[in-house]
């Protein structure tokens, strides 16, 4: 087997006496779609907030292309080629489309110390922004403000801007929610090519997607890895049915 | 609604005509008033970088504005009194050149505002706040008690400083000097924004959390604006105190740097002539409303009011129809 594009070993995260992640090892191996569920309150956003730089591990570390990265800071790993999508969109929403994903372009060329020169002018910001749009069907809202975009574009927005990286591997946080039955499909169909690109670590609640995409599952249930398999094992596994799936009848 | 850059071409033709019309009337004080407007709209235009586009709501603008102010003030002074200015063990002659002044004032309060902002950035919202405003009390106190530079009384410079082929006290070359160096700083506040560091500092304002996870530091834009911003400032400073040959600790006082934030928010916060609007106005209010009362500051507080209840975008927001920066 090659080697991990992304793991996790023993990962622990307390607060105060909540243990939000309990020795948590996942990895994730180029070509594959990992999906990580698990009920609210599971610990999945405390654990993408470790693995992206968010948060510091009380213990365990972070692996990125065989390297430790635990005590590196978020743009230290976005340099090393970690893309990541918010649950939460985190865009500039004063700023129109083409420019969210052009600070996208100008994070990837490294290089921000450019006081004279036109942003919007540079070809090879506005290039590499306008592919990105085109890949995720963004392409014609490129001179929208952010703000005026709807869920869904927001969420294909994320992704948009976590593409000018061309990271090593992708970290999504629910990049379905909020997407109409229309946009999931879309976007299971675009993420399902994406993998063979870079690998995506995929928090989802759109079980759907999850079941169509995943190469391989995890299920977290109060901060730990309770199952992990392919989706047939997960589908099949008494104890992921009764602590998860279960409850949603 | 109206273009911005047809307000942006308007204010900029006033400020031209005005001066102009006062030399033909023969109002000398006009000439002067208005060349304080544009002073203050230096500062604000420098304070505009960081607080309009990073987000930086800085109540200490003032120890730039006092620092140029002071540069400005000792060096004339060791000249007019032919003494040396003795410094790290090493002996300075006093100069009344204004480009020299000028390059001392910029490289002052741009190492002040690296050192403040490296402090102060560690903080933010309310915290920020209170800590640039506790450096703009610790230079005020300071300046208070430094009684080799008049201390509270402060230091009268007698004759205006030079600059190279002008009578600076003729108030139209001192204006057109002035009016320049606006027009240098606003070009170069212009090309800044609409560059990548203006757009990674632009969304640094807004989502810090997106900047660093597509790799950029949102910390450093922000201290780089902050000290480009306190560079301008401390070059107003500086002009400031030509303008009146008089330093003091006032400069230094935390009542300025709310000024400077006042004007921004009444012209337009992070839009590029929203600090000339609304020094403009602050200047013109404070001569004719402080000709008929003491307390104009009421008046000034009513539009400040207005405009933060019923015009976010300020007067250039209310002009365009387009919304301020949200800090």
């Amino acid at each position: 087997m090659s080697d991990p594009i992304l793991a996790t070993r023993d990962l622990c995260k307390n607060f105060g006496a909540l243990t939000a992640t309990d020795s948590v090892s996942i990895d994730l191996k180029a070509g594959e779609i990992h999906a990580i569920i698990g009920p609210n309150g599971a610990g999945k956003s405390t654990l993408i907030t470790q693995i992206c730089g968010g948060l510091r591990p009380d213990s365990g570390s972070v692996h990125l292309l065989g390297r430790d990265v635990t005590t590196d800071s978020t743009q230290a790993r976005a340099q090393a080629g970690l893309g990541r999508t918010f649950q939460i969109s985190a865009l500039a929403m004063e700023d129109s489309v083409l420019e969210n994903v052009v600070l996208g372009a100008l994070g990837a060329s490294g290089n921000p110390w450019r006081f004279w020169s036109r942003a919007m002018s540079d070809r090879s910001l506005t290039a590499k922004a306008d592919a990105a749009l085109e890949r995720v069907g963004l392409i014609e809202h490129r001179n929208t403000r952010c703000a005026e975009l709807s869920h869904g574009q927001r969420r294909q927005l994320e992704v948009a801007v976590a593409l000018t990286l061309s990271p090593k591997a992708f970290v999504m946080d629910e990049p379905m929610a909020g997407l109409g039955a229309e946009g999931s499909k879309l976007l299971t169909g675009f993420l399902d090519e994406l993998r063979a690109e870079a690998p995506i670590l995929l928090v989802e609640h759109d079980m759907d997607a999850v079941f169509a995409l995943a190469d391989r599952i995890s299920v977290l249930v109060y901060g730990q890895v309770i199952a992990s398999g392919t989706v047939d094992e997960i589908r099949q596994s008494h104890a992921v049915r009764n602590a998860y799936l279960g409850e949603e009848g | 609604m109206i273009p911005e850059r047809l307000v942006n071409w308007v204010v900029f033709a006033g400020l031209l005509a005005v001066p102009l019309w006062a030399i033909v009337v023969d109002e000398p004080f006009t000439i002067t008033l208005v060349t304080r407007a544009v002073i203050l709209a230096i500062a604000a235009v420098g304070l505009n970088i960081a607080l309009g586009i990073g987000g930086l709501v800085s109540l200490g603008h003032a120890v730039f504005f006092g620092l140029g102010g002071y540069a400005m003030g000792i060096l004339a002074y060791h000249a007019q009194t032919y003494t040396s200015l003795d410094l790290f063990g090493m002996s300075f002659a006093g100069t009344k050149a204004m480009p020299i002044i000028w390059l001392v004032a910029v490289v002052v309060s741009g190492v002040a505002a690296s050192i403040i902002g490296l402090l102060s950035l560690r903080t933010s919202g309310v915290y920020f706040i209170m800590i640039t405003l506790a450096f703009g009390q610790m230079f005020y106190y300071f300046a208070i008690s430094w009684s080799t530079y008049g201390g509270e009384d402060g230091l009268s410079i007698y004759v205006r400083n030079g600059f190279p082929g002008l009578n600076t006290l003729v108030p139209i070359q001192f204006f057109g000097l002035c009016f320049v160096l606006l027009c240098v700083v606003l070009f170069l506040s212009a090309r800044l924004q609409n560059a990548p560091f203006g757009l990674a500092l632009n969304a640094a304002r807004q989502v810090p959390t997106r900047v660093e996870t597509v790799g950029l530091n949102p910390m450093r834009l922000k201290l780089v604006a902050f000290v480009i911003s306190g560079a301008i400032t401390g070059l107003a400073g500086a002009l400031f105190a030509d303008l009146n040959r008089f330093v003091s600790p006032t400069m230094f006082s935390w009542q300025l740097s709310g000024e400077l934030i006042v004007l921004i928010i009444i012209g337009g916060v992070g839009r590029l002539f929203g600090p000339v609007i609304g020094a403009c106005l602050f200047v013109a209010l404070e001569h004719w409303l402080g000709a008929l009362t003491e307390f104009w500051h009421v008046y000034l507080g009513l539009i400040l009011l207005a405009i933060v209840l019923f015009a976010r975008g300020g007067i250039i927001g209310l002009l365009t129809g387009k919304e301020g920066a949200h800090v």
